[in-house]
């Protein structure tokens, strides 16, 4: 099957992008493949171009803010103190109770802004949702933007997941620096890139990891933790019940002692990762059969290379690629064939991407995939342009209420890929459509049904949504339409 | 709860109501201070279900069981021995006696196709024929009416331009004058009628979802008729969360236009009257909609307080709909209908209409109630004599091509 004409453009769209934005049905109809690719060869796909502060910088920052905050509530505690003690001696009738929510009032932030913390994941959020929309790296000599590689970059996020509960400075800094450089690079440099990013060891807990036989280990009766060991095996390379054993966790574990980050309360390079000797576990370590001599830090670079190649990597990596584009249950020939595309090419992520768009198996006319909660509202501001009429802040607590808040999945194993799990969260979606449908302005409806599911309109979709009561209504139905919620 | 929006909220507001920032001048010299306020009812009104004509020998024969009566089962409220008001809506009766409201039948703009949005469009930009239009009629009438001064003391819209707010100015209060704008804080819940919509969409193209859908409904059935064994939050827009935004949205509009220093001109729209099916005239979903309306009519006379007696409010939609009902229990995009006027500065108490029968050779295209009074006669009287609107500004600029449709005299006492 050759991929042509407008249905397979509007497939290409909603399948490997966020869906339409204008009129690009059109404009790629002469070659859906094509155009894909041609994302993946953009200057600086996969980029954004912000000034926002590094993971490093956001963490000072908040550790300083947080300190400050402290630092003003205690103040404000020993002034009432003082205060308590006047008055108490004067009439007795202040009781103590009263004081620690009285401080707590006085300490709250200015109003109108959200507090520090808040406002970087913010802006975060708003630069991520930038490059769906507008595409900040577009260059128009290359025509339109297809949002394929950012959600290569959103898959690849979810894969290596941090959670903005346990780590909220670094989340969005994290995506930036530890997945966006690697996305169309090789599959190695992207997993050294994540193990070795202080977000992830503070989230899987390695900061504090030691060997037992380390100096710092010795000296603080302290040892090992397991948890980022486990995960890179389990969840970012090889996956579960691929064969690794106990050993092979503890053995990596050992390895991975001493990556760790100076606590962000440092004022110098606090927050940034750094190899740490001293919690290194000394001497040879064997994984999955192979024996690392200790080579320091590169020792464990060793070991991520090696895994980062293992078959066992590109069959799991494959699987969760055509799960997530494809079908919730892929065509096993789709699976193969990216698996092979991955070993052949030394996991060259370009290459791998690919292989997805060039495959037919990709290009099953049946849409079996229901968007998340994230992907459809990424969605329709897309398609309806409202990136600027609906303020960040309503956006990110649509996707909280709907139960797939930014960078704050529940495990490390990410949001579910599956529709069973996001299908029945569809009827809330309704009103986030409703609320969104009320604050954009559009002159046709069925002009903006046309540039969001051209052929892919069923005669009744088109019917719902000509009879809508409302334009609000009906861009509500538009997005709530089967055709748009899948892909 | 319902609270003086701050300045903070006028920002964050994403647009219901729409104010003007003067005080109008010609009228201020009279020694008055009108008030307006514009309501957009949009999805067509049953104007027949809103105010039925119980003394037309034909009403109940053409509506039969759904034709509201003085003995039905549900009794409409009495306004004279022809016209009977829906039951839902004893706060407009009371006005009605108090000579507080004048309600004007068979009334339509001069669209006569049938789409909603084209009809909604002709509406709100008051253009005699569908066309686009970047601009409402309320805001062509503000630019052209004499600012006494202005109303907002802090002023901070320096150069009196609109504040920069959300794009979804109702088209009826978009142009050239100076408007405030603010929202209520609650949003308007997704309706009912739409969830039943993407339910019949998806029963034909989306078993899954459909399934999805029809669980979520029944669940929140459950949980309004008050069984909250299942331990769940309801999910749908309860008849309740319309009525509270209603009155919400009317009521906020209702405090600022009554400020001293506030606004004197305002818009907003409430949606939801589009009843294909299952109606529910006199208990159901028109009904409790009729209901939510009638709350934010009270809502509005009470935040009115003492300018009330200044004040005018004006509701309108942008069709009718069919006489008769339709297969399902419901009416279909018709043509006349009612439009309502309410407000302490009005010459009250009144039925306006040019009755035009319920026979089948009196119907137009023998379906619809035939119109036989323009809306924009009733609303130019209501801009001329309330606001001292310029007869010519009203026939050129704010209802182009209406130099024939003279303003209809003696609304406003």
């Amino acid at each position: 099957m050759t991929a042509r004409g407008e249905e397979a453009a509007a497939l290409a769209l909603h399948r490997f992008g966020f869906g339409p934005a204008d009129d690009q049905i059109r404009a790629i109809a002469g070659d859906p493949r094509g155009a894909l690719l041609a994302d993946l060869d953009r200057a600086f796909a996969g980029a954004l171009a912000t000034d926002l502060p590094s993971s490093g910088e956001a963490a000072r920052v908040v550790s300083d803010f947080q300190a400050e905050r402290k630092a003003e509530q205690k103040l404000a505690l020993r002034v009432q103190k003082v205060g308590a003690a006047d008055s108490q001696s004067q009439a007795n009738t202040q009781p103590m109770s009263d004081l620690p929510k009285a401080t707590v009032a006085d300490a709250a932030p200015v109003p109108g802004k959200p507090p520090l913390p808040q406002q970087i994941i913010q802006s975060e959020a708003k630069a991520r949702l930038d490059a769906v929309t507008s595409g900040v790296h577009v260059n128009p000599a290359n025509g339109p933007d297809l949002g394929f590689v950012e959600r290569l970059v959103w898959f690849w996020s979810n894969h290596f997941c941090v959670s903005a509960d346990k780590i909220s400075a670094m989340a969005g800094a994290y995506e930036r620096e530890a997945i966006r450089p690697h996305v169309l690079g090789r599959f190695a440099d992207l997993l050294l890139a994540v193990e070795s990013h202080p977000a992830m060891v503070f989230y899987l807990d390695n900061v504090e990891s030691m060997g037992a036989d380390s100096i710092a280990g010795i000296n603080r009766d302290k040892g090992l933790n397991e948890n980022l060991a486990r995960e890179t095996l389990e969840l970012h390379t090889l996956g579960v019940r691929s064969g690794y054993t106990q050993a092979d966790i503890t053995s990596l574990a050992n390895v991975l002692t001493g990556w760790t980050w100076i606590n962000p309360d440092q004022p110098d390079r606090g927050g940034e990762f750094i190899f740490n000797k001293r919690f290194h576990e000394p001497g040879a370590q064997n994984v999955l059969g192979k024996t690392y001599s200790d080579t320091g830090m590169d020792q464990g670079r060793a070991v991520l290379a090696d895994l980062a190649r293992h078959p066992a990597t590109a069959q799991h990596i494959a699987q969760k690629l055509a799960v997530h584009f494809v079908a919730d249950e892929p065509p096993p020939m789709l699976v193969a064939k990216l698996a092979k595309s991955f070993k052949d090419s030394d996991g060259n992520l370009t290459e791998v991407a690919r292989a997805l768009v060039t495959v037919d198996e990709s290009w099953t006319p049946q849409r079996q995939k229901l968007k998340t909660p994230a992907e459809w509202i990424a969605g329709v501001i897309r398609l309806t342009g409202a990136q600027d009429t609906i303020p960040i802040g309503s956006i990110m607590n649509a996707q909280a209420a709907l139960g797939e808040p930014l960078w704050r999945p529940p495990a490390p194993n990410g949001w579910p890929d599956s529709e069973a799990a996001w299908i029945d969260g569809v009827p809330r979606r309704i009103g986030i459509a409703n609320q969104f449908a009320g604050r954009v302005r559009v002159a046709d409806p069925l002009a903006l049904l046309e540039s969001g599911l051209g052929p892919l309109a069923s005669a009744d979709t088109r019917n719902t949504v000509a009879r809508a009561e409302t334009r609000n209504q009906a861009v509500a139905l538009l997005v709530m339409s089967p055709e748009f919620l899948r892909r | 709860m319902l609270h003086a929006p701050s300045r903070r909220e006028l920002l964050l507001a994403s647009g219901t109501l729409f104010a003007w920032a003067y005080l109008p001048k010609l009228a201020l010299a009279e020694g008055r201070d009108p008030r307006f306020l514009a309501v957009i009812l949009r999805g067509a009104l049953d104007g027949l279900a809103t105010v039925a004509p119980v003394g037309d020998p034909d009403w109940v024969a053409l509506r039969g069981d759904e034709a509201l009566t003085f003995d039905g089962k549900v009794p409409a409220l009495k306004l004279n021995d022809f016209f009977a008001l829906n039951p839902a809506m004893p706060n407009l009766q009371r006005m009605f006696q108090a000579n507080e409201a004048i309600i004007l039948h068979a009334c339509a703009t001069p669209y006569r196709e049938r789409s909603h949005f084209d009809g909604q469009d002709l509406l709100e930009s008051g253009l005699p024929k569908p066309a686009p239009s970047e601009t409402g009629w309320l805001n062509r009438m503000l630019a052209g009416l004499t600012p006494g001064g202005r109303v907002d003391p802090q002023g901070s819209n320096k150069g009196s331009r609109v504040f920069a707010v959300g794009p979804v100015t109702p088209l009826v209060a978009r142009g050239p004058a100076p408007v405030l704008s603010w929202s209520p804080q609650r949003i308007q819940p997704a309706s009912d009628d739409t969830v039943q919509r993407l339910l019949d969409l998806y029963r034909h193209s989306d078993a899954k979802l459909a399934s999805v859908l029809e669980d979520n409904s029944k669940l929140t059935a459950i949980e309004q008729s008050g069984d909250m064994g299942i331990g769940q939050k309801a999910r749908g827009p309860g008849p309740a969360q319309v009525r509270a935004y209603f009155s919400d949205a009317a009521g906020n509009a209702a405090r600022f236009l009554a400020q001293p220093d506030g606004p004197r001109v305002g818009a907003l729209a409430l949606d939801g009257w589009d009843t294909h099916v299952n109606e529910g005239i006199a208990t159901g979903r028109l009904s409790q909609l009729l209901g939510a309306l009638d709350d934010a009519l009270a809502a509005v006379k009470t935040n009115m307080g003492s300018a009330w007696k200044d004040t005018v409010v004006a509701l309108a939609t942008e069709f009718g709909r069919t006489a008769r009902i339709n297969g399902t229990d419901g009416t279909d995009h018709g043509t006349a209908t009612v439009a309502l006027l309410v407000g302490g500065a009005l010459k009250g108490g009144r039925i306006i209409a040019d009755w035009p029968g319920l026979k089948s050779t009196d119907l137009y295209e023998n379906r619809d109630l035939k119109p036989t009074t323009d809306l924009r006669a009733v609303l130019k009287g209501v801009l001329k004599d309330h606001l001292r609107a310029d007869a010519r500004l009203l026939a050129q600029n704010v209802f182009p091509g209406s130099a024939d449709v003279k303003p209809m005299a003696g609304l406003v006492s």
